[in-house]
């Protein structure tokens, strides 16, 4: 007798992403401006319609085109050396992209093998590497950023290194967590007692099951770091000018502020727009992976 | 309960050995000699560098020099600064109060508006005002607050001359100030208009301070409340015919506070961070402000210091969080 094979195929596992994502209106729209942004990051110079540094001496603090006084030469005006704000802004998505990759990059990876570490690390190691990342965790993120630029000197890469810094514990925490609950399941335990060593054992056997968290903390954490890469360039300590970041435009609009809303108001929109896009598409992401909530 | 103490207690000092050692480790990391740092351009002669150097103990081992500034910490002593030649530590402590007082508003605003928030948005699960409040929330939540604080300005000091842009209190007004609390001393004052005045100046920041702590605690007082809304016993509860009210107001928010309240301690630190950004903006006179100026003006002693007291104020308040924790979630002793 043979038996009837009942094998329906399972959905891929991005097929299946999809499908949960999808659900979430907001998500979707959030990865659509999150594409736009990358656009821009990417081909940003060759869209904008000036020089970003260019200075154009008889055209400054000229309002946006609807404005009495503006005109469609400079769609969202000038600043008040006379630079296309139009042009700044879409240059300046690069830095502020590029900082969300680096930064996550960086805190991600080190956060990830510190916290695999401390996950099969005996208890002592386990208990000193907690006990750092307890450290770092006690300084507000942000004032521990600006005193390491402060001891790094004033950059964009020395804001990022910091930045990574701060967000690491993060990962390690979480890592660590996902790992302590996955070791004692009996995948691990069969895996092991089927001779696996302890490196497959920690980057191919547990690894992969403990990566949705941490890919939802990688999303929301590259909203912090614009958001603080932009902090500390409006603090000065971030990207010096003339680079079009975001915050460090914001720093030197600062004086004209009762005078031209338009320096001020449009690269902060551009932070607000890209930070709430990318935490809509965070937060889209945690329900997908999530299998907690995927249930109810 | 003790043993939960106790244990709490046993991972605070480790912690805060930790921070003292990256604190005393910051001005040895800087580049350069600190030493020539702190002279600055007029240079130095060998004698008195050799002089300061033993002044400061930088010519003894570095152990040596660690269990000195540790000792030296525990005692209140942090060093003067470079600019004021003051105590760090009476610097700090007379700073503390505005940035206490501003933190307290802004934490007040946001519990005030973000708990009921947070519950509406859930008892109306998917509604319309549940898709507002957390579509705004998650605007709050994302606001770069440094450009929220020069909106704000904009419209209420600019356009509309309501508030002052800058300060704790308009210059007319001078008194004694016993407590460091502009709201309490304006009003001991007895001064007419004060009180208002020093109200009208804590308006803005405190909105700016506030924005982020809201969102998240609007965020986390709805999915906590729609997690307690699922269970059994809120079921039972309508089926013995409770008015919705007290089911939501009583039996379900009071189960919903224990992690906002988590929420809400460990919000200190965000409050902290964003304290640099607000004072900086709105110069009001506190611990973020100092902060930063210090930084500008390579003010090292007060970098240091205030670094690690700030964090062992983040550090305390956690663990004071921890212990109430422990005190309204019974089950947390046990671990």
């Amino acid at each position: 007798m043979t038996e009837a094979v009942t094998e329906v195929a399972r959905p891929s596992a991005l097929k299946e992403f999809w499908y949960y994502f999808r659900e979430n209106r907001g998500a979707v729209i959030g990865l659509w401006v999150f594409a736009a942004f990358a656009f821009l990051a990417l081909f940003g110079p060759w869209i904008a319609p000036h020089d970003p540094t260019a200075q154009f001496r008889d055209a400054t603090l000229q309002p946006p085109f609807w404005q009495e006084g503006g005109s469609w030469t400079f769609p969202l005006g000038t600043d008040p050396l006379g630079r296309d704000m139009l042009s700044r802004l879409i240059v300046g998505a690069r830095f502020s992209f590029f900082v969300g990759v680096v930064v996550v990059s960086i805190a991600a990876t080190g956060g990830i093998l510190v916290g695999l570490l401390s996950g099969f690390a005996p208890k002592w190691l386990d208990s000193v590497i907690m006990r750092i990342m307890d450290v770092i965790l006690a300084f507000p993120s942000l004032l521990l950023a600006l005193v390491l630029v402060a001891i790094l000197g004033p950059s964009l890469t020395n804001a990022m290194i910091a930045i990574a810094i701060v967000l690491q514990p993060h990962y390690v925490r979480l890592t660590r967590a996902s790992v302590l609950s996955e070791r004692q399941k009996d995948y691990v335990t069969s895996a092991k007692v089927a001779g696996a060593g302890l490196p497959r054992l920690m980057f191919i056997t547990v690894l992969p099951n403990c990566l949705a968290p941490i890919i939802v903390q990688a999303a929301l954490s590259f909203s912090t770091a614009i958001l603080d890469a932009a902090a500390l360039g409006f603090l000065g300590m971030g990207a010096q000018p003339p680079t079009p970041e975001w915050g460090t435009m914001l720093a030197e609009a600062r004086e004209f502020i009762l005078r031209a809303w338009w320096v001020v108001t449009f690269p902060g929109l551009a932070i607000l727009v890209t930070v709430l896009a990318i935490n809509l598409m965070g937060d889209g992401l945690r329900d997908a992976l999530d299998p907690k909530l995927k249930r109810s | 309960m003790l043993n939960y103490v106790l244990s709490r207690l046993f991972t605070f000092i480790p912690t805060f050995v930790g921070v003292t050692l990256i604190s005393f480790g910051f001005i040895r990391v800087l580049p350069g000699d600190p030493i020539i740092v702190m002279a600055g351009e007029r240079g130095l002669t060998a004698e008195r560098y050799a002089e300061l150097e033993a002044q400061f103990g930088f010519d003894r081992p570095i152990y040596v020099q660690f269990w000195d500034y540790l000792t030296g910490v525990l005692q209140g002593d942090l060093g003067n600064s470079f600019v004021t030649k003051r105590p760090v530590w009476d610097e700090f402590f007379s700073l503390f109060p505005a940035t206490l007082e501003l933190s307290t508003c802004a934490m007040i605003f946001a519990v005030v508006i973000g708990l009921p928030a947070g519950v509406i948005a859930a008892v109306n699960r998917g509604k319309l005002y549940d898709r507002l409040l957390m579509s705004t929330a998650l605007i709050g939540y994302s606001m770069p607050i440094f450009w929220w604080a020069l909106l704000l300005i904009i419209v209420f000091s600019g356009n509309l001359q309501w508030t002052p842009v800058s300060g704790r209190i308009d210059l007319i007004y001078y008194f004694p100030d016993p407590t460091g609390f502009m709201l309490i001393d304006s009003l001991s004052s007895g001064q007419k208009g004060a009180f208002t005045s020093a109200v009208r100046h804590l308006v803005l920041p405190t909105i700016v301070l506030g924005t982020i702590p809201l969102a998240v605690i609007a965020r986390q007082t709805r999915s906590a409340m729609l997690e307690v809304l699922g269970e059994d016993y809120i079921r039972t509860a309508r089926a013995k015919g409770l008015a919705p009210g007290r089911i939501n107001g009583i039996h379900a928010l009071r189960n919903a506070l224990i992690p906002v309240i988590t929420v809400i301690g460990l919000s200190v630190g965000t409050l902290l961070a964003g304290a640099i950004l607000t004072e900086t903006i709105f110069s009001w006179p506190g611990i973020g402000k100092w902060m930063v100026d210090s930084i500008f003006r390579r003010d090292y002693p007060v970098v240091q210091g205030g670094l690690l007291l700030i964090a062992v104020a983040v550090m305390v308040v956690n663990l004071t969080v921890d212990m109430l924790y422990g005190v309204i979630n019974p089950k947390i002793r046990k671990r």
